[in-house]
């Protein structure tokens, strides 16, 4: 869609440097190099990876044979690949309470607070630390006889304590956890930049009708931030779908919190079946171009201007 | 009926007092919700502080909340050094600053070519462009490992920085948007001069992208600071630990002295904290420009 409307706007291209033929090249010599990157780092590994995952290739043999469908088969039916997919269900229940969470703070924030930069920044900045950081963190944290089952204990609930990355049970509820910890930020400051670039005007005219603070945020706020909601929620969603990281460092992908990727890398790179893997890698992308390609749907592109 | 519908300056005062007394609810609300969120940040990273400045045996005999009896650096120093974590700032610093110069020019020259000239495949760049923001890098490293390893890169720094310069698309939108903004009357105005579109590029495009550069400086140090993918698949050699890698090894050798390793978690953090702290307001333009590209 973008793309069409910059193709619309070329013919009248008066405004575009116009040269003659001697320096029509200069456009090229300035984008080789990015292209040539794009091309090498971007298309021709999803190209290969289509083709590998038609293989039983291991990675390292020169030759490759052709399998066909065999790998989507296994990744389809064997419910050690599409099982993983379940883990993804907790990441996507924590990603909807840390967009709540994350509009509700930037809601509050957009009025008058004290020290509001403060919490601003209280709340921004575990989005900005190292992720192997935050997983030691959080193994300190839920580590038996830990922060957590210390302040349970205080506070009375000592019951409740137990190894929570240990029991399969809890295990997945503490790891969104420390993502809901991680990422609340980012969405938090994305929607308060939306809200605050809604005209205060239109405040000032809701306060003078006499409008409550619901009122403002359901007719002036919500219509106002739309457009970043429904980004942050593929965002989510895709996050959800390719968690690695936090369950990789803290846990090797032990106690069941092996997520879809987590189980792509093992199998590429533990056990050198570069054929399945690439199948597994083929599947992920597809949904997430799916669920992108959703939200074009549910929400008009209005990203036009931004090519 | 004169009794219930009583007379305005009345129902008017009620009605104010209710509204004053939700305010001041909705006040005592906010700042408790505010205070929970401010635990929640940051008391993970406090017990950690704690925990980095105790002796093993007083580590050992406290519970995570008990204060150090004074403090002492000796963690800091087996992290630092024991750790290689000198190493993996140096190593972590020479990605960065390659990685940063290649970004902007790249970045910087793609989006002088597509917005400045009109020219044959213009059409088909920008589509390129386009449909790779839509690929997810998780999802190809499995084929993008090959394609480092027949280039000779794997196990060398230059795999991490060909990556990192090679696959940010996002900066090319940031830079998009800023050259856009740059009137196209300079330009005209130099190229009457005699100017090559090069010296255009050069002495008048490229200084008014400050503000531009500054925003991927920001998120660029940030996403390579903290990526953790791409240099524990391509750079497992020890001698090439970056800060990730490098702080993910304390695992092994000092699996259970966690005075060791918080002290390692702060030496992490603490670069990333006092950046934020004094440059604010260029990390949330910068994320928010980032982000919705």
């Amino acid at each position: 869609m973008a793309v069409t409307q910059v193709l619309d706007r070329s013919p009248g291209g008066s405004k575009r440097l116009q040269r003659p033929k001697p320096h029509a090249i200069a456009p090229y010599v300035f984008l080789i190099v990015p292209v040539v990157l794009l091309v090498a780092f971007t298309y021709i590994p999803v190209a290969n990876m289509f083709w590998y995952s038609l293989t039983s290739w291991d990675g390292l043999d020169k030759s490759k044979e052709f399998i066909g469908y065999e790998n989507y088969q296994d990744v389809m039916t064997r419910p050690e690949f599409y099982g993983v997919f379940k883990v993804s269900l907790y990441y996507f229940a924590g990603a909807f309470l840390q967009l709540g969470l994350a509009l509700y703070f930037a809601t509050i924030l957009s009025f008058d607070v004290r020290f509001k930069n403060f919490f601003k920044g209280v709340i921004f900045f575990p989005y900005l630390i190292n992720g192997v950081a935050i997983a030691f963190v959080f193994l300190y944290f839920y580590r038996p006889g830990g922060v957590l089952d210390s302040v349970l204990g205080a506070v009375g609930a000592g019951g409740l304590q137990r190894p929570w990355l240990g029991d399969r049970s809890t295990v997945n509820y503490s790891l969104s956890a420390v993502s809901i910890w991680r990422y609340m930020g980012l969405n938090f400051v994305l929607f308060l930049g939306a809200i605050q670039s809604i005209p205060a005007a239109l405040y000032e005219a809701a306060d003078l009708d006499g409008a409550n603070r619901w009122q403002q945020f359901r007719y002036i706020i919500a219509p106002g931030i739309k457009p970043v909601v429904s980004l942050s929620f593929i965002l989510a969603f895709a996050g959800a779908l390719s968690v690695f990281e936090i369950p990789y460092i803290m846990l090797g992908g032990a106690n069941g919190s092996t997520t879809f990727v987590i189980k792509t890398v093992d199998t590429a790179f533990k056990f050198n079946k570069v054929g399945l893997a690439s199948a597994m890698a083929v599947v992920l992308l597809v949904l997430i171009l799916f669920v992108t390609w959703i939200q074009r749907r549910l929400v008009p592109d209005e990203g036009g201007e931004l090519v | 009926m004169t009794a219930m519908t009583a007379s305005p300056e009345l129902r008017d005062s009620t009605f104010h007092r209710r509204r004053r007394l939700i305010t001041a609810f909705a006040g005592i609300g906010k700042y408790t919700s505010l205070a929970m969120v401010t635990i929640v940040a940051v008391l993970p990273l406090f017990v950690l502080a704690l925990a980095s400045v105790k002796t093993d045996t007083e580590f050992q005999a406290d519970g995570p909340f008990d204060l150090p009896d004074g403090l002492r650096t000796a963690n800091f120093e087996t992290a630092f050094n024991d750790g290689r974590m000198i190493q993996a700032f140096l190593n972590t610093v020479i990605i960065l600053i390659i990685s940063l110069i290649g970004t902007v020019l790249i970045g910087s020259m793609a989006a002088f070519a597509i917005d400045r000239f009109s020219f044959r495949g213009r059409g088909v760049v920008l589509a390129l462009f386009l449909l790779a923001t839509l690929v997810p890098a998780v999802t190809t490293q499995v084929a993008t490992f090959q394609v480092i390893n027949s280039l000779g890169l794997f196990n060398t720094r230059w795999s991490a920085v060909a990556l990192y310069t090679g696959t940010d698309i996002v900066s090319i939108y940031i830079f998009l948007q800023f050259i856009r903004a740059i009137p196209k009357s300079l330009d005209e105005a130099a190229l009457l001069d005699g100017a090559t579109y090069w010296t255009i590029y050069r002495r008048v495009i490229f200084p008014l992208l400050r503000p531009a550069i500054a925003t991927v400086t920001i998120i660029k140090g940030v996403q390579v600071y903290n990526d953790f993918y791409i240099p524990f698949l391509y750079m497992p050699s020890r001698d090439l630990g970056v800060i990730s890698t490098a702080l993910f090894r304390f695992k092994g050798p000092f699996g259970t002295q966690w005075e060791v390793i918080s002290a390692g978690v702060l030496i992490t953090i603490l670069p990333t904290l006092l950046l934020f702290v004094f440059l604010q307001r260029y990390f949330y333009n910068g994320f928010t420009a980032g982000a919705t590209k």
